[in-house]
């Protein structure tokens, strides 16, 4: 009986305000401000100057040379850095999918006891501080590290792979980060699956991958949708992973944007350009999530 | 639900509290480049409980200073060049004649000092040169010269790290290149341009606080990196050797300045002048392995030191250059070669 | 039933399920494992000790974690006290205030912190700091741990009050209790395990937090995450490979207490 409740309805704006006032003033307000910096002039030694310019957003598009004077040109660097941002977001998402489907599916038809202990399982990792797993990976991966010690003990490699300072390195942080976030929410759907489904299916002679690709799977696209979306949006915007795991070459958004404001370069409206871009992919993706969500309810 | 809402105010209390304490003094400081011991010996003898945070270059604490840190910090530690910046963008106080006690046991040839004649804002505090190490299990060829950096031997392809500090290691390129620093013709700029765009392919990282862990673990097997710095990756093992190269290198001395608006300017100066004794001073090149400005540490530093491969330049070497102040014109095409290289 | 008939076992998946737990734990259980090394490099191994267990309590580091060990604890109970507070009375006013004008976007409101990358609130709040000349210190940390740790409170408290029907709370006042004895004396104690996940949620997230503490942390002042990531910026050494062991731990301690209040807190709801 999805009735709505009242009971506290009167008291309700004085409920609700307490989360308005600190959202709206300490989140909202600064997202504002960040959207007017990036349109503010980059002092020359770093700091801004209140003036109005496009100067950042041009610096995101356009090359005009080394010396500022040639005609200006398509900027493909920071578009480079945003689409290699994607695609190792986009990998990591498809990993995840790959190994984390499976793992919350065999979960999920555990028996309730197995479940649980299952389950716990996959959710440590989750509560562990995010920092320290990325340094474990950046342990294991070194040249001289575990990785390369233990294959070359067995005779695999001769000589160590070099995967410190490589995208393929990068790839691995965040499948390693974000792998619980799509567990969870697939295990959820599933658990909720009724398997008189796949039962009624089978009695009809359907094949059991059929029955996975052509039943199960369609139902539980929420969750694995939900699960994508957790892990895509994070490694997007992602700073430790590729920060320690990475190398010169391997810079995403999230370093591009630390350096503006931590690094040598100092150019505050630029970051807040660069991390205004981000924020309107992010919403981009949200948004596309909404529509498939609100349609999918009709 | 009422015990929470005591714990949460108390944890509030705390915070409060341990912001307002009397007797502090406030750090930017080089990473590893002061031993916690000697802090705790100045917290000792003061009883001024000291806090420090760290950076990596001289662009970054600028960039830093000026988004809003300055006012926050009591003294920082910028090198020869950047004192002579923050001092033109007014972000240093004066230290009166007379205030500091220990000014007479400055190094003569160290007082009067380009970048701050007659020491009005800063005090020494190491210097030292800044080329780069190579790993001679990997490669045992003629490491002096920058070819090893810009134009690398097969076996060090893909195996570099250079430091990411704009300055250092445009510097070392200019000098790769015989071109002058601070230059502001077209061509050379294009072919200094061109030489680090081209050479970045060789490069593995851009990074300045690992340079020494990334030489020991192997993770590279050659990199830019300061003199002393590079002393202690040989000294923890690893089988590295540091080069004076023929075409240049760059020499640097690193000072201790009291910042504007500092909120401890008092115990700012008596820090200054607890680093000027001999003692300390010494125990701050022990654990750098930089050489001090200050006269009378001779009997206190380790006399490795005295020998070292990386404080003595081969007889042959040329003179190290001290990196030059550029106008804004020329600057800002420097910063655009690195924002260019670092995309 | 023949093992080939059940209809929900897929071949492999079990295979994919182990390497999954393999990959999550292999780089946690080394790590541990060489926490117990002599030697002070971390590529050499030579024999067992609590040598770094010792050095991160009494080493030359040891009072920097310390103080750091406390920044992050005062501010992670602070930042999830007050979210929790202000998240419960969210969860109230959204499921049990009716329905009104702005409810979505009062719920997109609450959401927002989650939704926006942390880098973004990153910068945003750096910004904002700045420009309204609020000093970056510890207030600050605590003051944007806050903000991103509301919706994580929310979301476990909301989803058991979205589980308890409204007719004992009816009941309630029709037996002329005021709103706050009602909220107090009936509502409180089912809400309760689903406040206490909220605020262990919301403090192990502010525990967590590396991005926004780094933006927004003033001069001197650090949390475990950031005086780790400093450390490690260098390389990795042993004693931060115990000091990560011991985190892993409490970690562990944290995520079982959460599990058992849960599963008390099942059954004292499935009771009435």
């Amino acid at each position: 009986m999805p009735t709505v409740s009242a009971a506290f309805a009167p008291l309700r704006n004085w409920l609700m305000a307490p989360s308005w006032l600190i959202v709206g003033f300490f989140l909202v307000l600064p997202v504002l401000l960040m959207l007017v910096y990036s349109f503010l002039t980059k002092e020359f030694r770093g700091g801004v100057i209140w003036e109005p310019t496009l100067a950042a957003y041009d610096q995101f598009l356009f090359d005009r040379g080394l010396f500022g004077d040639a005609p200006p040109r398509l900027q493909w660097a920071y578009i480079q850095i945003f689409f290699r941002s994607i695609t190792q977001a986009a990998g990591a998402t498809f990993f995840c999918l790959i190994i984390g489907f499976p793992t919350a599916y065999f979960i999920a038809t555990r028996a309730d006891n197995a479940k649980v202990v299952w389950l716990f399982l996959v959710t440590v990792p989750y509560w562990v501080n995010l920092l320290i797993r990325t340094v474990s990976m950046k342990f294991l991966i070194r040249d001289n590290g575990p990785l390369n010690e233990g294959l070359t003990a067995l005779g695999l490699i001769d000589a160590p792979v070099q995967l410190i300072n490589t995208n393929v390195a990068v790839q691995l942080g965040l499948f390693y980060s974000y792998l619980p976030f799509m567990v969870l929410p697939i295990y959820a759907a599933v658990e909720r699956y009724n398997f008189a489904l796949s039962e009624a299916a089978s009695d009809l002679y359907a094949p059991k991958w059929i029955i996975l690709r052509r039943i199960l799977i369609p139902v539980v696209m929420p969750g694995i949708v939900a699960g994508c979306i957790l892990v895509f949006v994070p490694s997007l915007g992602a700073f430790l992973a590729p920060d320690l795991l990475g190398g010169a070459k391997t810079f995403m958004i999230g370093s591009l944007i630390d350096e503006q404001f931590k690094g040598n370069a100092g150019n505050w409206p630029f970051g807040a350009a660069a991390a205004m871009i981000l924020l309107l992919l992010v919403l981009i993706v949200l948004t596309l999530y909404a529509r498939s969500q609100s349609r999918s309810k009709v | 639900m009422k015990m929470k809402v005591l714990s949460g105010a108390a944890a509030l209390g705390l915070i409060a509290g341990s912001a307002s304490a009397e007797g502090r003094l406030s750090i930017y400081h080089w990473f590893e480049y002061i031993p916690q011991e000697i802090l705790d010996k100045f917290t000792a003898e003061t009883g001024i409980e000291v806090t420090m945070d760290t950076y990596d270059s001289n662009e970054a604490l600028l960039a830093n200073l000026k988004a809003g840190k300055l006012g926050s910090y009591d003294v920082a530690v910028p090198g020869d060049y950047m004192v002579a910046i923050m001092k033109n963008e007014g972000m240093l106080d004066m230290i009166a004649d007379g205030e500091l006690a220990n000014v007479s046991n400055v190094e003569d040839k160290w007082m009067n000092v380009a970048f701050d004649p007659g020491r009005k804002h800063s005090i020494p505090y190491q210097w030292g040169s800044t080329s780069f190490m190579v790993n001679r299990d990997v490669y045992s060829g003629d490491i002096r010269t920058t070819d090893i950096i810009f134009n690398p031997p097969e076996v060090l392809k893909g195996r570099i790290n250079v430091l990411d500090n704009p300055a250092e290691t445009l510097v070392l390129a200019s000098m790769h290149l015989g071109i002058p620093q601070c230059t502001t013709d077209r061509d050379q700029l294009q072919a200094l341009d061109d030489l680090v765009q081209g050479a970045k392919a060789y490069w593995a990282s851009f990074n300045s606080e690992s340079a020494k862990d990334v030489l020991v673990s192997g993770d590279v097997a050659a990199g830019m990196i300061y003199n002393g710095f590079g002393q202690k990756a040989r000294l923890e093992g690893a089988n590295v050797e540091y080069a004076y190269p023929r075409q240049g290198y760059i020499v640097w001395m690193d000072n201790v300045v009291l910042l504007k608006d500092a909120p401890n300017r008092a115990n700012a100066i008596m820090f200054m002048d607890f680093l000027l004794e001999p003692e300390n001073a010494a125990a701050v090149t022990n654990f750098a392995r930089y050489t001090s400005g200050v006269k009378g540490v001779g009997p206190f530093l380790d006399p490795e030191l005295k020998t070292s491969p990386e404080q003595n330049p081969p007889a042959d070497a040329p003179a190290g250059s001290f990196i030059k102040v550029c106008d804004e014109a020329a600057q800002k095409v420097y910063d655009q070669i690195w924002t260019r290289l670092k995309q | 039933m023949r093992r080939g008939f059940d209809i929900k076992h897929y071949g492999g998946f079990f295979a994919l399920t182990c390497l999954c737990l393999f990959i999550l734990y292999a780089p946690l259980i080394i790590v541990m494992i060489y926490s117990f090394n002599d030697s002070p490099s971390i590529t050499r191994w030579e024999s067992m000790s609590l040598r770094w267990y010792r050095d991160i309590f009494t080493g030359v580091e040891s009072e920097k974690f310390k103080v750091a060990a406390w920044n992050s604890l005062t501010i992670a109970i602070s930042a999830a006290t007050v979210a929790t507070m202000v998240a419960t009375a969210a969860a109230v006013g959204m499921i049990r205030g009716g329905n009104f004008r702005g409810k979505s976007v009062s719920f997109a409101l609450i959401s927002l912190p989650v939704m926006v990358p942390e880098i973004v609130t990153a910068v945003a709040t750096l910004i904002f700091f700045s420009a309204i000349g609020f000093t970056l210190g510890t207030l600050s940390i605590l003051v944007a741990h806050i903000v991103f740790c509301i919706p994580f409170a929310y979301l476990p408290i909301s989803a058991r009050l979205q589980g308890i029907e409204a007719c004992y709370e009816e009941a309630a006042q029709d037996l002329y209790a005021t709103r706050w004895q009602t909220f107090r004396y009936v509502l409180m104690p089912v809400l309760g395990p689903g406040i206490v996940s909220g605020f262990l949620l919301a403090f192990i997230i502010s525990l967590d937090d590396f991005i926004i503490t780094s933006f927004v942390k003033g001069s001197g002042v650090e949390t475990l995450p950031t005086a780790i990531f400093g450390a490690v910026k260098q390389g990795i050494k042993p004693n931060i490979m115990a000091l990560s062991t011991l985190l892993l731990l409490f970690s562990i301690l944290l995520v079982t207490c959460s599990y058992f209040i849960g599963k008390r807190g099942e059954v004292t709801h499935s009771e009435p």
